[in-house]
């Protein structure tokens, strides 16, 4: 009988974590004890904060509807109003849930999203960060503003760099006007310092997965990673991850495995399925696969936030984002990641909705599988929209997938005997 | 003499055969999936045992594969049709070559090496369009039964092209190509056309090619059509249809690892992260 798996205690700290920045939220917006800002997930959180705004993180608002299956219910709601079923569908679960005046941070006492006095973009992952706040700045007639992100980047040069750099200082007047206040240098540099560490304990955290076994998977990252999204420049994402990260370190040296008799390891490139996350999770569990690492998770480790050089440092963490970059710098990337977790194989999550976060459709699978000499799966399938996964295509996707590793593990043992 | 068996749990038809320990084929079966896989997959053991001319106690294993894999009792493991017609192709065609599967619900590409060990496999998005599916979607537009599809095919002399990638698409083009006054026949090989052009965009067909499955098996166009289209001479092995069953015979009778949830125990989660829980 396989061994059953062991709660993470941080489990609850993340959740009281994630309560009272929901909570804090809300007061910002019942007592105006502070402006509310919208910010994309890799937007300028750090400036944000320094000017005392309460941030919220739209997409992470739309992965609860994911994760909570309540996506699907809002999705035509958005497309009625002319938003294609083709695009995002963060973008369109999330108009569709405030069209529909619901939102699972009712839960947090908030009766919705909070509405915004200013909405912040980056176009570092899409174009449609851009389109989904500029709907709500319609709405409430709140400005929108932002960094149109060079896309694509090769290597990347100062004169991206510098590009970036000038737009995020051009949004100071605009955000101070908004705030009321001047940024306070000293303010900005100990945002810069919280977000910094916070970076450098997630990825130690990431990295306890090099470890065989591995004490954590892609899929506790994508629950364990709120407060490196929500809580950037925050001091309060570095508390938790303190937490986790001396709990997953005493995993290891306590041999705990994150999958029961792991006996394959694989890495997952491409947003999460949030409405499949528990079914993924147990269907790799039981053919003691564990999904050890993730570009996904991985894209919230900044290390190169600098507080002593706040403007270029966020301008390069910007432009030198996995998302943002060619496939020339991305397979270079992944191909680090393969050997630094030891993986016997790579799957790819194709998403319908979400073409910038999704790598299959260019050839890469078959380059790096080619190179790398490991088997790559593509699974089809949708960040929100499950009208886009099939449930038996997936799972006998993955269980041939297993399949095949296994037999060449044994072919091989065979060869060598 | 030892006796193995497969049943092949598809999404039309439950398909079994039972073959001996040198994988001769003693019996087949092929019976309609309906809305109970088990009793179709009880039905298709049966009426296969019937046919080797023997009974369940002299089978030493029985192993199942196809969609429904997993709704066989009586089986003593499983792997993914993804395995049991590569399997089953390269029992008969020594390796390195191309499978091509084409079943009602799905179509597959499965690469094997020298030594028969999968190297890679692809199968159709959540799509009609490149099954089986297509083909009774476009004979039923043309008022005739799917089998007689192929025959009416025989007699094109046009070449007409259905070039939508969905199926109501190209269902609705169809139409359009009667009401312009196309002929059936014409129609009808455009329709294989369609589903071969769907079929070998999965992948690079280089060296031995074999085809299987329920279209190939009732649609020889199918595999003219395919032979034309990758260069090659495809090969159709004995029993097409049955192959993932034969497969799955060979697995039992190989032995194989088993890594479904038939053989390896549930693995009981305490701890996951709830789908309620916050990300981003």
């Amino acid at each position: 009988m396989a061994e059953a798996r062991t709660e993470l205690r941080s489990t609850a700290a993340l959740r009281d974590t994630m309560s009272a920045y929901y909570k804090t939220l809300g007061d910002a917006v019942t007592t105006k004890s502070a402006p509310v800002a919208w910010c994309t997930s890799v937007g300028p959180a750090e400036l944000l904060r320094a000017l005392g705004f309460a941030v919220h993180f739209p997409e992470n608002h739309a992965a609860m509807l994911g994760a909570g299956r309540t996506a699907n219910k809002y999705l035509p709601v958005a497309h009625a109003q002319g938003y294609s079923q083709d695009i995002c569908s963060y973008l369109t679960s999330d108009v569709g849930a405030y069209l529909a005046g619901e939102s699972p941070l009712s839960a947090f006492g908030l009766t919705g999203v909070p509405r915004a006095d200013v909405l912040v973009f980056n176009t570092n992952q899409c174009r449609d960060v851009r389109d989904w706040f500029e709907w709500y700045g319609r709405q409430w007639n709140a400005p929108v503003v932002g960094i149109n992100s060079p896309r694509s980047v090769g290597d990347v040069t100062d004169a991206e760099v510098d590009d970036v750099t000038a737009q995020l200082e051009a949004l100071v007047p605009v955000l101070e006007s908004v705030a009321g206040v001047r940024l306070d240098g000293g303010r900005l540099a100990a945002a810069m310092k919280s977000a910094r560490e916070a970076s450098e304990l997630w990825e130690r955290c990431l990295h306890t997965a090099a470890n065989k076994p591995s004490p954590f998977t892609f899929f506790d990252g994508t629950i364990h990673m709120g407060p490196a999204v929500v809580l950037r420049g925050a001091p309060e994402a570095a508390a938790y991850y303190h937490v986790l990260l001396a709990e997953l370190e005493e995993r290891v040296r306590g041999g705990v495995q994150a999958v029961p008799g792991e006996t394959l390891r694989l890495y997952w490139d491409g947003m999460p399925v949030w409405g499949r996350l528990r079914a993924l999770s147990t269907t790799f569990a039981e053919f003691h696969t564990a999904v050890v690492a993730s570009t996904y998770c991985n894209s919230w480790i900044f290390s190169m936030l600098d507080p002593a050089d706040p403007w270029r440092s966020m301008a390069r963490a910007s432009v030198e984002l996995f998302i943002a970059r060619s496939d020339g710098p991305k397979e270079r990337y992944i191909e680090r990641m393969v050997e630094l977790y030891d993986v016997d194989g790579i799957v790819f999550h194709d998403c319908r909705t979400c073409p910038n976060n999704t790598n299959t459709r260019y050839g890469m699978p078959r380059r790096l599988s080619d190179k790398l000499g490991i088997p790559t799966l593509v699974l089809d399938g949708d960040v929100n929209d499950l009208r886009c996964f099939s449930d038996e295509q997936a799972r006998t996707n993955i269980e041939g997938f297993v399949e095949q590793l296994s037999d060449a593990r044994t072919h091989a043992s065979r060869v060598t005997r | 003499m030892a006796r193995f068996a497969g049943v092949d749990s598809g999404s039309w038809n439950t398909k079994a055969v039972v073959i001996d320990d040198a994988g001769h084929v003693l019996g087949t079966s092929v019976v309609r999936s309906g809305a109970d896989l088990t009793v179709a997959a009880e039905r298709a053991y049966a009426e296969a045992l019937a046919a080797a001319g023997c009974a369940a106690a002299d089978v030493s294993a029985v192993w199942s594969t196809g969609f429904g894999r997993n709704a066989v009792p009586f089986a003593n493991g499983s792997r993914t049709e993804l395995d049991c017609h590569g399997r089953g192709a390269a029992f008969h065609v020594q390796g390195p070559l191309v499978v091509i599967d084409i079943g009602g619900q799905d179509a597959k590409v499965i690469r094997i090496d020298a030594n028969g060990q999968r190297l890679s496999h692809r199968m159709n998005r959540k799509c009609a369009a490149g099954t089986g599916s297509f083909l009774d979607e476009i004979a039923l537009r043309l008022g005739i039964d799917t089998a007689a599809l192929d025959p009416l095919a025989a007699g094109a002399t046009e070449e007409l092209e259905l070039s939508s990638f969905c199926t109501v698409f190209a269902g609705t083009e169809l139409l359009t190509l009667i009401r312009s006054g196309r002929r059936p026949a014409d129609l009808a090989m455009a329709a294989y056309r369609s589903l071969m052009k769907r079929v070998i965009a999965m992948d690079v067909f280089e060296g031995r090619v074999v085809a299987t499955g329920g279209v190939v098996a009732h649609h020889p166009t199918m595999v003219t059509l395919l032979s034309e289209a990758t260069g090659t001479d495809v090969i159709v092995p004995p029993h097409p249809q049955e192959m993932g069953a034969f497969g799955a015979a060979l697995a039992a009778r190989d032995g194989a690892v088993s890594v479904g949830p038939g053989s390896v125990p549930a693995t009981p989660r305490t701890t996951t992260p709830t789908d309620a829980d916050d990300g981003d």
